[in-house]
């Protein structure tokens, strides 16, 4: 075999795991980009019931009501609030006033169930879009950063 | 004054990594010796210096003195000693100190170890690495000073996040570190290489080592992070395709794709430019991985702080480093000659297929990671690109590269036959269909995927053991005489060997774990008991205790196997009192054929206790399997041709079927 000819077979075997690798991202992109959405997002652009999604915002005040291992809290942009259903163990720093991003859907009667509650590994951590999603509201206030 | 002493050494380890960036190449340049012996030096004295300035910080963490900003906010008095240390490199400044230290570290073993490498490509590796160097150490000390002092000194210090109080994590940064960094070593190798125009089997000699001993840490701080975010976050996760960890993965893939094409340089120089390539990309993906952990462009337990300065340039680095290695290797690459022809289906055609799948399963993960960053940057909408983004494409390109692992250690260099080699796995086959028939008759029941998982196990373990047994002769000649051969087979085959028996067993740890696990949740009441996996855990009770520097509540689980009581676990809930978090202490008993896991969550008042427990067949043989390829990484690094002075018999050795087989 000439040095050309095994480039040749080189360089196609190479296109088509490219080829393959491109076409699996194509297929898994639509279905597996999770938007985030804060509550006021949701009042403005609903989101189909049965859409996976990013809710985030903070834990209102007096929302947490827990039964056995389901808890019911609200989140809110201090503007609009989602009540939230989740069902399990709430990571450490879940609280009252500070900051959770939950991902899951929609169920029909606007209630948000979530699969899965964000861990905040430290209290001085916003997640980002939580802070993004407040300051747009209006209710930012910078010495919460640190 | 040890804050001074500090200070002042990495100003000083600057002013000496400049000099060792510059000198040594311009020596080269001009064949001036003493030029480039500087190099030498340079790299002693660059880690006398850095080493200084890490003692130092160090002796401030556990002298505990609060005058020094960095100690005030990341440690406190009453810690335990372990984690006064590790909180050296709990924080963002520390640890870019460490990643300074590590690079040092391995400019001075070069220095050391590199005792047969010609000059001028000594010179100029060492030059790289002080360049290196030089970027690093601007960072440190005009963006993040470790010695900053605060006046007036706090009283005491705000403590370090207590999720990194552990030994797991302790340990996990210096061993990613020594991967991420021991990757600058080849990077510097192969800019060396493009500068003189010249890649031969020696040079890929010489940068072998070092591949696999930057692989080998890679492997092992990767697994460190895993199984502490496995017992200690308390989600019985263990891998969560967080952006952060696939900073780490993605120069894992590079590495280990580097790590079999420069086999194929050294034994058939063949690949080169590719190679030169590979080793470009791992580090670039390394620094890649510092720039998203360190900037704060990724929020997690990782970006200590985010602060624009650091980002920008970082970034701007990364660019230099990337484009500028990218723009000499386009200028010097075409002119390197290609190497040894072979036939697409042989040992090199296999590595070139390992390599296709590994650079295509990093570039999809790459994609993955960076798509929601620039998709915030330009449009502002947030998306998170998760778990079934990356199920979908890299299992898909990890399958079918695991099922021809199984093969290519069979190949023969040049042309090789397929057909007797098929022959040669006919028992695994039959093992295959072994396993397959017991893991229906224990389960019955599972996804499709899994029973290919567990398939694709037996079929790598087996494979893997013929071809060991087919090097040795076992059975086919004498116990004595096979003996013999298993002593004088080269490490780096036992190596190979042991590094692929780990890939099976991490295959075997995901697959089971994943399809067969058991979980429950509920609110369990003092004498409960609740069936999970086939034993019985019996809850006995809370109760509220003091630790070292927080208070906790200890559940109580007795279980029972069979009837008979098996073993107690104690999961906790721990609220430290500085910085004030309260933490999940999961309880594990780890098993051969599967982990118990425990956790305790608060109490629904009506004195129930919310529980999590998790039964998890095979688990901990994903972290096993990482540890036997360490081991394995270990082994092949303890090859004689390796070492120094064993460069020169190796060539005439090279052509002796036993060596060629080596890997």
């Amino acid at each position: 075999m000439t040095r050309k000819r095994r480039r040749l077979y080189i360089v196609l075997s190479g296109m088509a795991v490219l080829a393959l690798a491109a076409s699996l991202i194509l297929m898994s992109f639509e279905d597996s980009l999770v938007f985030f959405r804060s509550p006021s997002d949701l009042v403005e652009k609903p989101v189909p019931v049965g859409r996976n999604f990013r809710l985030g915002g903070l834990v209102e005040e007096g929302s947490v009501v827990k039964d056995g291992v389901e808890i019911r809290f609200r989140v809110t942009d201090l503007a609009e609030s989602v009540p939230v259903l989740y069902r399990g163990l709430v990571p450490d720093l879940f609280r009252e006033g500070q900051g959770v991003v939950t991902e899951g859907q929609l169920a029909e009667d606007g209630t948000f169930v979530a699969s899965s509650v964000l861990a905040k590994h430290d209290e001085n951590y916003m997640p980002p879009e939580v802070a993004d999603s407040l300051k747009e509201a209006g209710h930012w206030e910078p010495e919460d950063k640190k | 004054m040890t804050a001074e002493i500090g200070q002042f050494s990495l100003i000083l380890a600057l002013v000496i990594a400049i000099l060792q960036g510059t000198l040594p190449l311009i020596g080269a340049a001009r064949q001036n010796v003493p030029m480039m012996k500087f190099g030498e030096s340079a790299s002693f004295a660059q880690f006398l210096t850095v080493s200084l300035a890490f003692v130092a910080l160090t002796v401030a963490y556990v002298e505990s003195d609060f005058s020094i900003l960095n100690v005030a906010s990341n440690s406190h008095s009453l810690k335990p000693m372990l984690y006064k240390i590790s909180g050296v490199w709990g924080n963002h400044e520390g640890s870019l100190l460490l990643w300074v230290w590590i690079l040092a570290l391995f400019g001075f073993a070069v220095a050391a170890f590199g005792r047969n490498l010609p000059y001028s490509l000594k010179a100029r590796v060492l030059s790289i690495q002080g360049l290196i160097g030089v970027g690093f150490l601007l960072f440190v000390v005009f963006t993040s000073n470790p010695f900053e002092r605060i006046d007036p000194a706090p009283f005491d210090g705000r403590g370090l996040n207590p999720l990194l109080q552990d030994p797991g994590l302790a340990f996990h940064p210096p061993f990613l570190y020594l991967g991420y960094v021991g990757l600058s070593v080849t990077f510097s190798f192969a800019i060396a290489a493009l500068i003189e125009g010249k890649v031969d089997p020696a040079w890929a000699r010489w940068v072998r080592p070092w591949t696999l001993a930057a692989w080998s840490f890679l492997t092992l701080g990767i697994a460190l992070g895993s199984w502490w975010a496995y017992y200690e976050l308390g989600w019985g996760g263990w891998w969560f395709w967080d952006p952060v960890e696939n900073a780490s993965f993605m120069p894992w893939l590079a590495a280990t794709a580097l790590l079999h094409s420069a086999i194929v340089v050294e034994k058939r120089d063949a690949l080169k430019n590719w190679t030169i390539l590979l080793a470009i990309i791992a580090f670039s993906l390394s620094l890649l991985g510092t720039f998203l952990v360190r900037s704060g462009v990724l929020n997690s337990v990782h970006a200590f702080a985010s602060d624009p300065a650091r980002g920008v340039f970082v970034l701007a680095f990364l660019i230099f480093v990337i484009g500028g290695s990218l723009t000499l290797y386009s200028f010097r690459a075409p002119t390197m000659k290609g190497g040894g022809l072979f036939a697409p289906i042989s040992r090199e055609g296999a590595l070139v297929l390992n390599n296709l799948f590994l650079s295509s399963a990093a570039a999809t993960i790459l994609l993955g990671t960076l798509y929601p960053i620039f998709l915030d940057a330009l449009s502002g909408t947030k998306v998170s690109v998760g778990e079934p983004y990356f199920n979908a494409t890299f299992l898909p390109l990890a399958l079918p590269l695991v099922f021809a692992l199984a093969l290519g250690p069979f190949l023969s260099w040049k042309r090789a036959d397929l057909k007797g080699v098929l022959s040669r796995v006919k028992f695994s086959l039959a093992f295959v269909a072994f396993v397959l028939g017991i893991s229906w008759w224990l389960t019955d029941d599972g996804p499709f995927l899994a029973f290919f998982g567990m398939g694709l196990f037996a079929w790598l373990v087996a494979s893997t053991a013929i071809e060991w047994a087919g090097r040795i002769k076992l059975f086919r000649t004498s116990f004595k005489s096979s003996w013999n051969r298993m002593v004088n087979l080269p490490r780096s085959a036992h190596g190979m060997t042991i590094a692929h028996l780990g890939v099976a067993m991490i295959v075997l740890g995901i697959t089971a774990s994943e399809a067969w696990q058991s979980e429950k949740l509920e609110v369990m009441r003092p004498g409960e008991s609740s069936i999970v996996g086939g034993y019985e855990f019996r809850f006995d009770g809370a109760r509220e205790l003091k630790g070292p520097n927080y208070d906790f509540l200890q559940g109580s689980f007795t279980i029972f196997k069979d009837g008979a009581e098996f073993v107690t676990l104690y999961p906790e809930q721990r609220v430290y009192a500085s910085p004030p978090m309260e933490t999940t202490e999961a309880a594990i008993w780890p098993m051969m054929s599967a982990d118990l896991y425990v956790v305790i969550g608060e109490e629904d008042g009506k004195g129930g206790f919310a529980t999590r427990i998790y039964h998890k067949p095979f688990i901990s043989w994903i972290w096993a399997g990482a540890i036997a390829m360490f081991i394995g990484g270990g082994f092949s690094l303890s090859d004689r041709r390796f070492r120094i002075g064993a460069a020169k018999k190796k060539s005439s050795a090279s052509h002796t079927p036993e060596a060629a087989t080596g890997v």
